[in-house]
């Protein structure tokens, strides 16, 4: 064995080390090189978006009807389908965690899976289920004359079948996670099952539940296939963000690279407000 | 055991997988009854079935006369129905909430509106000095306050029983004393029947009016704390209260040991199975064989470990019989006591107490008793 030459080692590191332990902090270069090819590869493109941003026509590229239309468009239609996916969604990851039947596995599957199906057959299958001919929305057009296909109803189905199964799966690990002895607690104190649901598991899983809403706003406010396919691109009607950003780029790339913009803001944000979550480095459930 | 009679009574078997836990046991209104017993005996599955939390599998339990489980009718009043105050081993305070309305969960819960609730609450908040702390969360109080906060939001639920699971165990041993002292005033203002869990002795014997005594699912003593202190019926009732304890056959003064050896005692008139419990500080150590005195037992044995205990050391001896021996530091330097050493022990007749085993006892303790260690 023979002795490896000495390096040099700073006070400062020494400190670090003599402090917190543990080896260098410095990365061998066959791992640091690929690893700064995935941060450029990440961040660039980003920085080319604000490196090309119309800075001095930003207020013009966004005062157009369509871009106006557009966000507003997708920020109600988002702000719905988490409404929706919280009004039923949270029901549905209490049912998942907290009570025992057949074929649950095979529920929590198919829960699940629009997280891993591409959105475009999304799309699809809500057309076949609730278009004019569609085994449901042939009774809701000739029993209620109700057509939900290209309307922004058909944007909400779209974003809350793309979206609410990532507020089912985070609310449904907090709760699996979460002490049920408080629960019991509640029960010897006189509480019936809703109100040990309302006033002690929805507050102990608030956290995870707060969370879940902004993952499932976020994925809604980026709904792009399913909505496409489903609701088409009717602006005023249908056309959100994601869909008008596509097409400008096309008529008007200014006016598109303003629209990107605006929705990486409300990313950075969404990312921001789940820092404790996520910035950590811990897991997402 | 009739359905009108008042307080608790359980007569009932819960089973979970292969343990079982069988008990017949009452508690009288205004009365505290200790649930002693090691880790795993059954005392918090006991506590789960009484509060509803888990039905039992056989039998019924009644509390001043009405059904709250029974198995054969298939009567069945959930958790949230039963007049039961429960406070928890580590009091599962809801940590969203103020101490004020944890207070005021039980009523609140119970039906009440939100003012009645709160005037429900602040008469235990002041009542247990808590009423400073109101607006506290949960995770800004010490162990002691806990403590109390958990007492006050069981007991604003006006319950008819009370369970307590090791109210104590959560505590350091430097405010254990004082919440002791406080709780047993809190337990004697409360009228109905209180079942308090508890592995700790002291707890028990300050605590409860009367011990029931849980070992793997099953009664094996019941009684007073004073009797169950004098006359422990199992090891582990010996080994907590700190006696050492043989089981024997008696035949007029002479006691022949299961472990081996034998025993004069002062009691001329038993015959047939006996249990001798004998203080450690009972029994007198020599290097020599002692001179005739009026010790009646005499005994060779040799030590197998010394543990020193705040002022005394204890011997731990391997002979017929085994025992538990508390001696003077001074005494393991004057005879160069050691492990290994061969001693003589001695120990008077009247410092023998020998009665009979209890009914409840289970078949084991018939075979060698040894006091453990």
């Amino acid at each position: 064995m023979t002795l490896t030459a000495p390096s040099h080692l700073t006070a400062r590191e020494r400190a670090r080390r003599a402090a917190r332990g543990g080896a260098s902090r410095s990365a061998p270069a066959t791992l640091l090189v690929p690893a700064l090819i995935a941060v450029a590869f990440l961040v660039l493109p980003l920085a080319g978006l604000l490196i090309r941003a119309p800075w001095g026509h930003l207020a013009a590229a966004l005062s157009g009807s369509d871009a106006t239309q557009a966000l507003i468009l997708s920020l109600w239609t988002a702000s719905a389908s988490t409404a929706i996916s919280l009004v039923i969604g949270v029901p549905l990851a209490w049912v998942l965690a907290r009570t025992t039947f057949p074929g649950q596995r095979l529920l929590r599957a198919l829960v699940t899976l629009p997280l891993v199906l591409p959105p475009v057959v999304g799309g699809v299958a809500l057309l076949l289920a609730f278009g004019r001919t569609g085994f449901i929305g042939r009774y809701l057009d000739s029993w209620f004359g109700l057509t939900i296909p290209f309307t922004p109803l058909a944007v909400v189905l779209a974003e809350t079948f793309v979206a609410m199964p990532f507020l089912i799966i985070t609310v449904e690990g907090a709760l699996r996670s979460a002490d049920q002895g408080f629960e019991e607690a509640a029960a010897t104190l006189g509480a019936k099952r809703m109100t040990v649901f309302s006033r002690v598991t929805v507050p102990m899983v608030a956290p995870s539940l707060g969370a879940g809403a902004v993952l499932c706003w976020a994925r809604a406010l980026g709904e792009f296939g399913a909505t496409i396919t489903f609701a088409g691109s009717f602006p005023g009607q249908t056309e959100t963000m994601p869909i008008a950003v596509y097409y400008a780029l096309e008529t008007d790339p200014n006016a598109a690279i303003a629209l990107s913009l605006v929705l990486l803001v409300v990313s950075v944000i969404v990312l921001v407000s789940l820092r404790d979550r996520w910035l950590r480095g811990g897991s997402v459930s | 055991m009739t359905a009108g009679s008042d307080g608790l009574v359980v007569d009932a078997e819960v089973r979970r997988g292969t343990f079982t836990l069988a008990v017949s046991l009452t508690a009288a209104p205004g009365q505290v009854l200790g649930l002693l017993g090691p880790n795993g005996a059954g005392k918090s599955t006991l506590l789960s079935a009484v509060a509803g939390l888990t039905p039992v599998s056989t039998g019924r339990i009644t509390l001043d006369g009405q059904v709250m489980d029974d198995a054969s009718a298939g009567t069945f009043v959930e958790a949230a129905g039963r007049p039961v105050g429960f406070v928890f081993q580590n009091y599962r305070l809801f940590p969203h909430l103020t101490v004020a309305d944890n207070v005021a969960f039980s009523p609140r819960a119970r039906g009440l509106g939100r003012r009645a609730a709160r005037s429900a609450a602040q008469h235990w908040l002041d009542r247990l000095r808590l009423a400073d702390l109101a607006d506290r969360k949960p995770d800004q109080l010490s162990g002691g306050q806990a403590q109390r906060v958990a007492l006050a939001r069981a007991l604003a639920g006006e319950p008819s029983l009370l369970l307590l699971d090791e109210p104590l165990s959560a505590l350091d041993a430097g405010t254990r004393l004082d919440v002791q002292a406080e709780l047993k005033r809190h337990l004697a203002d409360f009228a109905g029947p209180c079942l308090l869990v508890t592995h700790d002795p002291l707890e028990a014997l300050v605590l409860a009016d009367r011990l029931i005594v849980l070992e793997g699912g099953r009664i094996v003593q019941e009684g007073t704390p004073a009797h169950i202190a004098h006359q422990p019926a199992t090891d582990y009732v010996a080994k907590l209260v700190g006696l050492n304890l043989y089981a024997g056959h008696a035949d007029g003064s002479e006691v022949t040991l299961d472990a081996g050896g034998t025993f004069i005692v002062a009691d001329h008139d038993r015959h047939g199975d006996v249990l001798v419990s004998v203080r450690p500080s009972a029994i007198t150590v020599s290097s020599q064989h002692p001179q005739p005195s009026s010790a009646r037992n005499t005994w060779t044995a040799k030590i197998t470990g010394l543990t020193l205990l705040a002022d005394r050391v204890r011997l731990d001896l391997e002979g017929d019989p085994h025992a538990l021996v508390d001696v003077t530091p001074a005494a393991v330097a004057e005879l160069s006591l050691e492990p290994g050493s061969q001693v003589w022990l001695t120990v008077k007749a009247t410092d023998l107490e020998v009665y009979p085993p209890t009914a409840s006892q289970p078949a084991s303790l018939a075979g060698p008793a040894s006091p453990l260690p």
